[in-house]
């Protein structure tokens, strides 16, 4: 039986003797005395594999995992369906292992995947370029709102809608609370953009402006009057884009803002936890050199045949990467693939199919449960497949929820008991008249 | 290499062309041979107000990327858009493929700059 760390005594005293040390000790020399721990850890002593894997398991099954209970929870991320061949192909160890492209004499299929998913976001967001991704679509909100910096040297604020997810706006904050810069939010009135809020806060000082469509509310909003002062004022227009809704709403290329940016995790990728997922950035060719992040580009090999490689890399690390925005080089590779292979599986058609699902079904779901006594609309403003109820307890409302086999709801205002609910095309009729039923039975 | 009499140059060895109170401004055929070829070159917006020293331009070359400061303050009235698709022009014209066009607010300013027999020297010395 093996302990936890499979070594001999005979094997470790040769370790040490061949770097040098006597102890083990002596290896962590760098770490001041009193952060020591001084003792072993508190662990059972050996146990066998077969024991092992049991104990974990117990721990494993005190989750509760998306797929084991009903799932109404949106808010940035969504529980939507993954086709089977999206993980047949991304576990093929060309993909699953592939390290960063560096050299394309040997990443041919790597570049390739990537140079796609590009295409394909750009196709999809209407804009003229897309990078090879980020990581997550906070961060790509931070990107956009460094770049807008970076294109506007005389400007020192930066404008995020109060709509837009209140964890992107954290993390932007985070990002910039040790610069320079300031943020401004804009207020929201009635859950959307205060339009009169925004004409009094946008002026020249202004490097770019953030909003969310549809809102964090799940709620549609008209940004045409917003953009346009923003570009009055050279500032950047920033538009945070469910890319699952560009098959039905308005495109941020059919707004003509300057930058778009996203989440694309419900694009064949698990919820994980929370991460990773997979962030998206598309640009103008105006400002493809100042866009973060990896670009692959397509040229010529020596004998004339077609290959990919990196490309415009002064801005993010050669002769240019100290007058860049952000040297940011990673990029989500694996996640991006599941995208891509989702957005060629679906097509055109079938990205518009399942928002029209989507869409059909919130409604649906919608007219029902304002319909039960206790449950009331909180606007009556157009939403896409997320929308807010209004309940007596919203506490007593999840309990009961939860006990039911349904997940609590995203708790969007606690004091005056507003909930959300996200409806994504992987919710049957079944489902939706379930949670109907049972809301009927609590309220 | 070739120096033009009717111009103005600075140290950073850009022309400077001087019309009542408008000023083109573009690099020297000295500048382009040390840059070698350009691939990339990233303009100011029109209405643009500059100091002088800001830096308002950014010229990419398959060397390297280079700021460029503003000589003068004033007001961007032109940006010559061709170089966006054919920056090689400031290769092969470079008295022609100007940059920018601006409208001086402190006529001043110009008193600093070399004449061409003055920039000539300069060049020698440089090389």
């Amino acid at each position: 039986m093996f302990p936890y760390i499979p070594i001999s005594k005979q094997d470790e005293e040769k370790m040490l003797q061949t770097i040098g040390v006597d102890t083990v000790d002596e290896l962590f020399t760098d770490i001041p005395d009193h952060l020591k721990l001084k003792r072993p850890l508190d662990l059972p002593k050996q146990k066998s594999e077969i024991e092992i894997r049991r104990i974990i398991q117990k721990f494993a099954e005190k989750n509760t995992a998306a797929c084991d209970k009903l799932c109404f929870l949106g808010g940035g991320v969504y529980d939507s369906y993954i086709p089977s061949i999206v993980p047949y192909i991304t576990s093929r160890s060309e993909f699953a292992t592939a390290y960063t492209p560096y050299q394309p004499e040997i990443s041919q299929g790597t570049l390739h995947g990537i140079f796609e998913f590009q295409t394909l976001v750009a196709n999809l967001t209407d804009m003229h370029c897309s990078n090879a991704s980020l990581y997550d679509g906070p961060t790509a909100a931070t990107e956009a709102a460094l770049m807008s910096f970076d294109n506007k040297k005389k400007g020192d604020t930066f404008l995020i809608s109060s709509t837009v997810n209140m964890v992107t706006r954290q993390i932007i904050e985070t990002y910039l609370k040790y610069r320079d810069f300031k943020l401004v939010v804009i207020d929201e009135k009635d859950y959307v953009t205060d339009v009169e809020d925004f004409k009094a806060k946008i002026g020249k000082h202004v490097v770019g402006v953030l909003v969310q469509s549809p809102n964090h509310y799940g709620l549609i909003e008209n940004y045409t009057e917003i953009f346009a002062g923003a570009k009055e004022n050279k500032a950047l227009s920033i538009m945070y884009a469910d890319p699952s809704s560009l098959g039905i709403l308005k495109t941020p290329g059919e707004y003509e803002v300057d930058i778009a940016i996203g989440e694309m995790q419900q694009f064949g990728n698990a919820m994980h936890f929370g991460g990773p997922h997979l962030g998206f950035m598309a640009v103008t060719k105006k400002l493809m050199r100042k866009m973060p992040g990896r670009i692959v580009g397509q040229g010529l090999d020596h004998d004339g045949k077609r290959a990919f490689v990196l490309t415009l890399q002064a801005r993010e690390q050669h002769i240019r990467r100290d007058k860049a925005s952000s040297n940011i080089c990673s990029n989500q590779a694996l996640n991006a693939m599941g995208a891509t292979i989702y957005m060629s599986l679906m097509g055109k058609q079938g990205i518009r199919d399942v928002a029209i699902n989507a869409t059909n079904k919130a409604h649906y779901l919608y007219e029902k449960l304002v319909a039960i006594d206790g449950v009331e609309a909180v606007t009556t403003k157009p939403f896409y497949r997320e929308f807010m109820i209004q309940v007596k307890d919203h506490v007593a409302v999840n309990n009961k929820l939860s006990e039911a086999g349904i997940l609590p709801l995203l708790v969007v205002d606690a004091e005056k008991n507003i909930l959300q609910v996200a409806v994504t095309e992987n919710r049957t009729k079944e489902d939706l008249d379930y949670l109907a039923k049972t809301m009927e039975v609590i309220s | 290499m070739k120096v033009l009499e009717n111009l103005l140059y600075t140290q950073e060895h850009e022309w400077l062309k001087v019309e009542g109170n408008t000023v083109t401004f573009g690099i020297t055929d000295y500048a382009q041979h040390m840059l070698g070829g350009i691939v990339y070159v990233e303009l100011p917006e029109e209405d643009d107000e500059l100091d002088a020293g800001d830096q308002f331009a950014v010229i990419e070359s398959v060397k390297a990327a280079t700021d460029i400061m503003s000589p003068v303050s004033g007001k961007v009235i032109a940006v010559n858009e061709d170089l966006d698709d054919e920056p090689e022009t400031m290769n092969e014209k470079p008295y022609e493929a100007w940059m920018v066009k601006i409208e001086l607010s402190d006529a001043s300013e110009l008193e600093s700059f070399l004449d061409a027999k003055a920039y000539e020297e300069l060049c020698t010395k440089e090389a």
